[in-house]
């Protein structure tokens, strides 16, 4: 290995572990705003990283057999997959991860396959909340999956390029030239989709709590519920700063992504989660494939014309 | 049993004669002790697990009702650490609400055994501790302490939120000092709680490692 690959690794193990504090510290800050949307003081912001120290210091751990064991495994690869492959601040190499001229399409590859290893995992833990939960989640990561293509097409035909560091130097300059303003089509599409795949209410349907347990990860204990949890943390801000970078603007510096990222996930998810009760399954697919689906048609359609 | 009853005699567990495929869903091995890491990555991790309690309500009697204002606005259990969790496999805290019928001692044995070490248990009111108004009743366990073993009684009938929340308190400070060390208390002791199990659950047909 050549120092420049040394310093593209330890580059990537710096912004990783810089986003996952972030992360979970935005975990904590979400579940301490919710708890004063209730009326309640809610955890402490830092209860996130107490959960994960707790669950990987449990002392015993059963296995379910091999495909249980790799459950988790995929999941974080997902996760960290995900971000790895996001330029996450604009023009610096230190979060620049590993970021090449097709990487959108393999980022949309990455939000797929953690829950595919997870649906495979959870189904050989044999308990029957398991596959309900794995059987709606693909079912609503179908559906949302395609105002969210349909909306990166969009973009693609837009700006020429599949490459996100392409559509975030397009969009520098000037806040109109954000894409939410260029292609607010698009931007809407894909923000519904955003609903759908950080599954507050009303799309929290996967892990549904007080009406399937918690969904997939019903057996999932002590370190694989810690491992679990990280992912949580990593591919939440993931998702997130890939918004942010394909629809506003994407950040100069890591102050910029703090608030953008944190402005867009309360504005789009917990606000809209706090204030609707869950849908049903079929009603939650029936509605990414309506109107925000042929928003995304739309989108597409004036941008070709252009 | 008081009425001396010829109670059935259970020689074949769930384990016996089973593939050797099948074999693997149960677990052979009685549970050990497991020692802590060292004394100050213990006395972190003690931290950790104080404030981050998982509480697996098994609503038996009354206390089921007292344990519902603990998740809402007025009281906000959260503010504390402590959450509901849906799973043994995932909770921490086992919390007894109340009597525990002779049915309902075999559940409480396999939830307490399916959840991970360590674990602490709570029992609510003094049905747990003495029986209560159930002290005389045929059909109702009487010291919970005899079957999985108690870190914090609660007393009362039943006893308020306010109270619930201090006993929380009082665990806390129990982990904290390294004393809730029930899941070990368990396994030392596994012979003679398994006896206790066997001599008041009528109808034993599960296996004796439940995990």
């Amino acid at each position: 290995m050549n120092s420049v690959t040394l310093i593209l690794i330890g580059n990537a193990i710096l912004s990783l572990f810089l986003i996952t504090i972030w992360g979970l510290t935005l975990n904590g800050m979400v579940m301490k705003i919710v708890a004063r949307v209730h009326g309640r003081f809610g955890p402490p912001v830092w209860q996130p990283f107490l959960d994960i120290i707790k669950n990987n210091a449990k002392r015993t751990m059963i296995a379910h057999g091999t495909m249980f064991f790799l459950g988790p495994v995929f999941r974080i690869a997902s996760g960290i997959g995900t971000y790895l492959f996001i330029p996450a601040i604009f023009g610096s190499t230190v979060f620049s991860n590993f970021s090449f001229s097709g990487d959108v399409f393999l980022v949309m590859y990455f939000i797929f396959f953690g829950q595919l290893g997870m649906a495979l995992g959870a189904g050989e833990s044999g308990h029957p909340y398991s596959p309900i939960g794995v059987s709606r989640g693909l079912a609503q990561m179908t559906a949302f999956e395609v105002p969210f293509s349909l909306a990166v097409i969009s973009l693609a035909v837009q700006y020429n390029t599949l490459s996100i560091t392409e559509i975030v130097a397009a969009q520098q300059g000037s806040i109109l030239n954000w894409t939410i303003f260029t292609n607010p089509l698009a931007a809407i599409a894909a923000l519904i989709a955003l609903l759908g795949m950080n599954m507050h209410n009303p799309f929290s349907i996967v892990i549904a709590p007080q009406e399937i347990p918690i969904g997939p990860p019903t057996e999932y204990h002590s370190a694989y519920l810690g491992m679990l949890q990280t992912n949580r943390a990593i591919f939440n801000i993931a998702k997130l700063v890939l918004y942010m970078n394909l629809f506003f603007g994407g950040a100069t510096n890591f102050i910029t992504l703090i608030l953008k990222t944190f402005l867009i996930y309360i504005f789009t998810s917990v606000a809209v989660g706090v204030a609707f009760p869950r849908f049903r399954t079929e009603q939650s697919i029936r509605f990414f494939l309506k109107y925000p689906a042929l928003i995304g048609l739309l989108a597409i359609i004036i941008v070709s014309i252009k | 049993m008081i009425f001396g009853k010829k109670r059935k005699v259970v020689t074949k567990l769930e384990n016996d004669g089973l593939k050797a495929e099948e074999k693997e869903l149960f677990c052979d091995l009685p549970p050990r002790t497991y020692k802590g890491l060292g004394k100050y990555v213990e006395k972190f991790l003690n931290w950790a697990r104080a404030n981050s309690l998982w509480i697996l309500g098994f609503g038996t009697g009354c206390g089921a009702i007292e344990l519902r204002p603990l998740m809402t606005a007025r009281y906000d259990m959260f503010r504390y650490g402590i959450a509901p969790r849906p799973t043994p496999r995932q909770s921490s805290v086992f919390i007894i609400g109340g009597y525990a019928s002779i049915k309902t001692i075999k559940r409480i044995v396999r939830s307490y055994e399916q959840m991970q070490s360590p674990k602490f248990v709570i029992a609510l009111g003094s049905c747990t501790i003495n029986g209560g108004m159930y002290w005389d009743s045929y059909n109702t366990v009487n010291r919970i302490d005899y079957y999985i073993p108690v870190d914090i009684y609660i007393a009362g009938c039943m006893p308020r939120p306010e109270a619930i929340i201090a006993g929380f308190e009082a665990l806390k400070k129990r982990i904290i000092a390294g004393k809730a060390e029930g899941a070990n208390k368990y396994a030392e002791n596994f012979s003679w709680y398994k006896a206790n199990q066997k001599k008041i659950i009528k109808d034993w047909n599960m296996p004796d490692y439940n995990w």
